[in-house]
């Protein structure tokens, strides 16, 4: 039987947050400065949850591996922030928001935690703007509004083409406060290497300072995970750099469930990869999809001649160009969800209609925008993003359309995680992209941010009090404790032992041989076969890591190789199960794409009746095939159907 | 391409450091700047020797994290990009290039390339924000903002705390950080209720710190990634001077 309790409150949907919060336990005020938490991550999701916490009496540290919080990968979120406001007066709705993100998530997400998440978008708006972010507003001075995928309002709140960025130094802003209070403390270039438990529950973290290469240990009555997802396990993704999956990984294995790994959403619109040198791919935001068409050339011999560069795109004339979202998917056209538009530009370009040197590329084009709306328009809209493009690229988006192909972009799954955002291990919660909670199969454009904010400032600061409130009488642990001293061993053993390999060949090898078994089996057409053979060669390629590896340098001062050694490691292993919950999953849903599963127009073919569940792996140690566990997901309050965006 | 590296290379915070002479050969014009050194790097560990150590992290030009003086200028040859922006094609084959990380007293290397800056937190923690915790917060559309006000707080609002300014003002001051800080809030209704005590904080917390006096060379303006202008220095002062006066 499932161990799994999601602990989702009772009553009607639309009423069990109030509930919720009407009947939890709270900590009172003297109690909260006896209380320490720990949280890991300054992304949207740690920052707004330590400035909250920070703010709310109760003592916090926070930790990121960058020199300041305000680095962390959500700075680079580009196109917009959701929240159903309805301020343009077109129909939006807490229902409908919640509708559009249940369905947009191939019915694979937990109603009454996207219902919560729908309900408290509003105040994120709100919050944000107290605070100064400089949303665009429209001539009145009042808040503008753009569309994203999946969705026939505009509900789509932005700051340019640098949403993340500001509503992240929103947060920064915030918690700089909160630091400055002493309410946190801020604990920078520091990377949590393991979880500690203490009886059973999270008690703290060990931590390795990346400028000294001491390890720390420190204690928390409740340990918070926002450390982001796990897309770079693919090598190139558009994630940061440092972007990885070491800390949901340590928790995983010290007994925090993962909940859905193949739910990985490759995203539409990237630059396409160019170079074997490349380190990252850069996104091209999906607000360019409002005014942007995306095209192949109708003939196979027109595509052909353009990869040869016997032809240029503005020679194919109207009539010969194949805007084949708008054809399939006429009600929604430009507009469809992430995966479904990836999916139709990987079918036309495996047809040969591709073009681009590689033939992996499709056209996103602006001619007609800029007929329409003039191209002062176009470049207030986008202008740093054309930039971006032509920087890269070098090439004029307003003159010719921009080359795009789909990327690995942003993962679903992550750490299971029940209504209070508390993970299987007790004391230890999630928030942001680490979570598995609110998006299903597949995250509709500008939810990402609103999950990490809602989490941080309006779900945890209320959930944590009901676990905490039964702390109280726990004082401070010391880090002398026996559990804190073997955890500290296990990791500078795990780091003793990638320095002492010795071998010939660096992380970044692995890592890309990893990317390239994950891009080819693990990517966006998988199937039986493919997924089996994926799960050997990883099983090798960790062989050849543990002998063939070589970490320069030494664990004291500074070593990025070792950093990145650690997370490598653990990708590796993160691949392998990401496979092995694709390989369970006899189905096509959302970001899972199975090709023994589709209708026969092309389409992902769900199996509710086998697979309506969350899919939580339990660790059961090294080299052990992992437990899966399911929790039921039941759908009172929608309608399940096939997703129909034509 | 074929290119020489002349690096600084510096052990740790107190050591001395000194330039290296690299050769990477067969670059890609497309490649990127840190692309190159990533491969450099691969080339220097394949040899045993210990890679250069440089920040990084989005890629895309909006962490602030990456910070080479590359060929006496802070992000390098080309306008209005970070170095993880910058290719290679903006180079000549058989080009020397130097690559040296920010200098500054309020800046300390802490490796090679690697710089510590944790002042710029310090001055935001010193009063960069509007002080409102969690909750009880009005309705977003309850404080209309004019248009104009809020495109100019957003172009103030832009900066990725990187300090190419710094780096590129002889003085070492952080004048451009902190008034584009101040100037987005002091444009905004929500930021005027502090804007009074926030410049005298934070300008105070610049001076401690050991940055330089500005003397309005503008060296900042045009060196910084994301073009923030000299205008709010400007505001900034008369803040200031507001602010001292009353
Ligand atoms: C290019 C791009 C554009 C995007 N655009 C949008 C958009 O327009 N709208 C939208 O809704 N979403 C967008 N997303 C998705 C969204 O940005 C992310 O899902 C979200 O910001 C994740 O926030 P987070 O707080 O969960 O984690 P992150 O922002 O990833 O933060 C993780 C933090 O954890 C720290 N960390 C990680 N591991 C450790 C460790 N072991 N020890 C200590 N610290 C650690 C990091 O230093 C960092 O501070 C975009 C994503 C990308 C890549
Ligand atoms: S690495 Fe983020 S700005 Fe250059």
């Amino acid at each position: 039987m499932t161990k799994l309790n999601s602990k989702i409150p009772k009553g009607n949907l639309a009423d069990k947050w109030t509930n919720y919060k009407s009947h939890q336990n709270l900590v009172n005020p003297p109690n909260k400065p006896k209380l320490d938490i720990i949280v890991v991550g300054t992304g949207l999701a740690g920052a707004s949850a330590a400035a909250s916490l920070g703010a709310m009496g109760f003592k916090v540290k926070i930790f990121c591996i960058s020199d300041s919080p305000r680095r962390a990968h959500s700075i680079a979120a580009q196109g917009g922030i959701n929240a159903s406001k309805n301020y343009p007066n077109d129909g939006d709705s807490v229902y409908r928001l919640f509708y559009d993100t249940i369905k947009g998530g191939d019915y694979r997400a937990r109603e009454a935690n996207v219902y919560r998440l729908a309900e408290v978008s509003g105040s994120i708006i709100d919050q944000c703007v107290a605070q100064g972010v400089p949303f665009a507003r429209d001539y009145s001075g009042l808040l503008d509004n753009r569309s994203f995928g999946g969705a026939q309002v505009s509900r789509t709140f932005y700051a340019r083409g640098q949403t993340g960025q500001q509503l992240l130094l929103g947060a920064y802003g915030a918690l700089s406060h909160q630091i400055k209070l002493g309410n946190v403390k801020l604990y920078n270039r520091s990377e949590m290497l393991d979880l500690v438990l203490v009886e059973g529950k999270a008690r703290g973290i060990i931590s390795r300072n990346v400028v000294t290469g001491e390890l720390e240990k420190h204690f928390g009555h409740a340990v918070v995970i926002a450390t982001g997802g796990y897309g770079n396990v693919y090598f190139l993704s558009t994630n940061a750099m440092n972007s990885n999956s070491s800390a949901a990984w340590q928790i995983y294995k010290k007994g925090a469930f993962f909940a859905n790994p193949s739910y990985v959403q490759i995203h539409p619109t990237c630059i396409p990869v160019h170079g074997d040198y490349q380190s990252k791919l850069t996104l091209m935001s999906e607000s360019l999809r409002n005014d942007g068409r995306i095209w192949v050339p109708k003939n196979k011999e027109d595509a052909e001649k353009i990869r040869k560069k016997q032809l240029k795109a503005n020679d194919i004339k109207e009539e010969e160009r194949d805007y084949f979202l708008e054809r399939r998917y006429p009600a929604f056209g430009n507009l469809v969800p992430r995966d479904v538009a990836s999916r139709a530009a990987k079918e036309r370009c495996d047809a040969g209609f591709g073009v681009g040197n590689t033939g992996l590329a499709v056209y996103l084009d602006f001619a007609a925008a800029i007929k329409r709306l003039g191209k002062d328009v176009i470049e207030e809209r986008y202008g740093n993003l054309f930039q971006m493009y032509e920087k890269i690229v070098d090439e004029n988006p307003y003159e010719n359309p921009m080359m795009i192909y789909p990327a690995v972009h942003y993962t679903m799954g992550g750490v299971w995680v029940d209504y209070e955002l508390q993970t299987t291990i007790e004391g230890l919660f999630c928030a942001g992209e680490a979570n598995f909670s609110d998006h299903g199969a597949n995250r509709l454009g500008a939810s990402a941010l609103m999950q990490g904010l809602s989490d941080g400032y309006f779900v945890l600061p209320y959930t944590i009090q009901n676990y905490l409130s039964k702390e109280i009488k726990v004082p401070r642990m010391s880090t002398d404790l026996p559990e804190f001293n073997k955890t500290l061993e296990e990791v500078k053993g795990r780091l003793n032992k990638l320095m002492s390999i010795s071998g010939n060949k660096s992380v970044d090898y692995f890592h890309k041989k990893l990317g390239h078994i994950m891009w080819e089996y693990v990517g966006m057409g998988r199937t039986k076969e493919g997924l089996s053979k994926a799960v050997e060669l990883i099983r090798e390629l960790k062989k050849d890591y543990w002998s063939d590896l070589r970490v320069p340098g030494d664990m004291n001062g500074v070593n990025t190789e070792l950093e990145k050694a650690t997370r490598v490691a653990d990708f590796i292993e993160l691949g392998e199960l990401i496979a092995l919950d694709a390989l369970q999953r006899n189905e096509s849903c959302g970001g899972h794409f199975r090709e023994e599963y589709q209708t026969p127009e092309g389409e992902a073919l769900r199996n509710d009746n086998d697979f309506m569940f969350v899919g939580a792996w339990e660790y059961k140690g090294e080299d052990q095939m992992p437990e899966l566990h399911k929790e039921p997901l039941n759908y009172e309050a929608i309608e399940v159907k096939q997703r129909d965006y034509k | 391409m074929d290119l020489t590296l002349e690096i600084w290379r510096q052990e740790n915070p107190k050591a001395k450091g000194k330039f290296e002479t690299y050769k990477v050969q067969n670059i890609s014009p497309d490649c990127s700047f840190l692309e190159m050194l990533d491969i450099l790097n691969e080339s220097l560990i394949d040899k045993v020797q210990l890679p250069i150590n440089f920040d990084h992290d989005c890629r895309e030009g909006i962490c602030g994290m990456c910070s080479l003086y590359i060929n006496g200028r802070p992000h390098g040859p080309d306008n209005e990009v970070t170095t993880c922006q910058l290719h290679m094609r903006k180079f000549k084959d058989g080009d020397t290039i130097t690559i040296e990380p920010w200098r500054s007293k309020a800046f300390p290397i802490i490796k090679d390339l690697m710089i510590n800056r944790n002042a710029f937190d310090q001055i935001i923690q010193a009063g960069g924000y509007i002080s409102v915790t969690t909750g009880g917060v009005p309705d977003a559309n309850s404080i209309p903002i004019n248009r104009n006000d809020a495109e100019l707080a957003m172009d103030a609002s832009a900066c990725i705390g990187c300090g190419a300014c710094v780096s590129a003002c002889k003085n070492a001051s952080a004048m451009l950080f902190v008034a584009a800080k101040v100037s987005q809030f002091a444009l905004l209704p929500q930021g005027k209720i502090e804007a009074k005590d926030r410049v005298k904080a934070m300008v105070a917390k610049m001076d401690e710190l050991g940055f330089g006096n500005c003397s309005n060379t503008f060296a900042c303006e045009a060196e910084c990634p994301k073009k923030i202008s000299v205008s709010n220095i400007a505001r900034m002062n008369r803040e200031f001077l507001c602010a001292n006066i009353s």
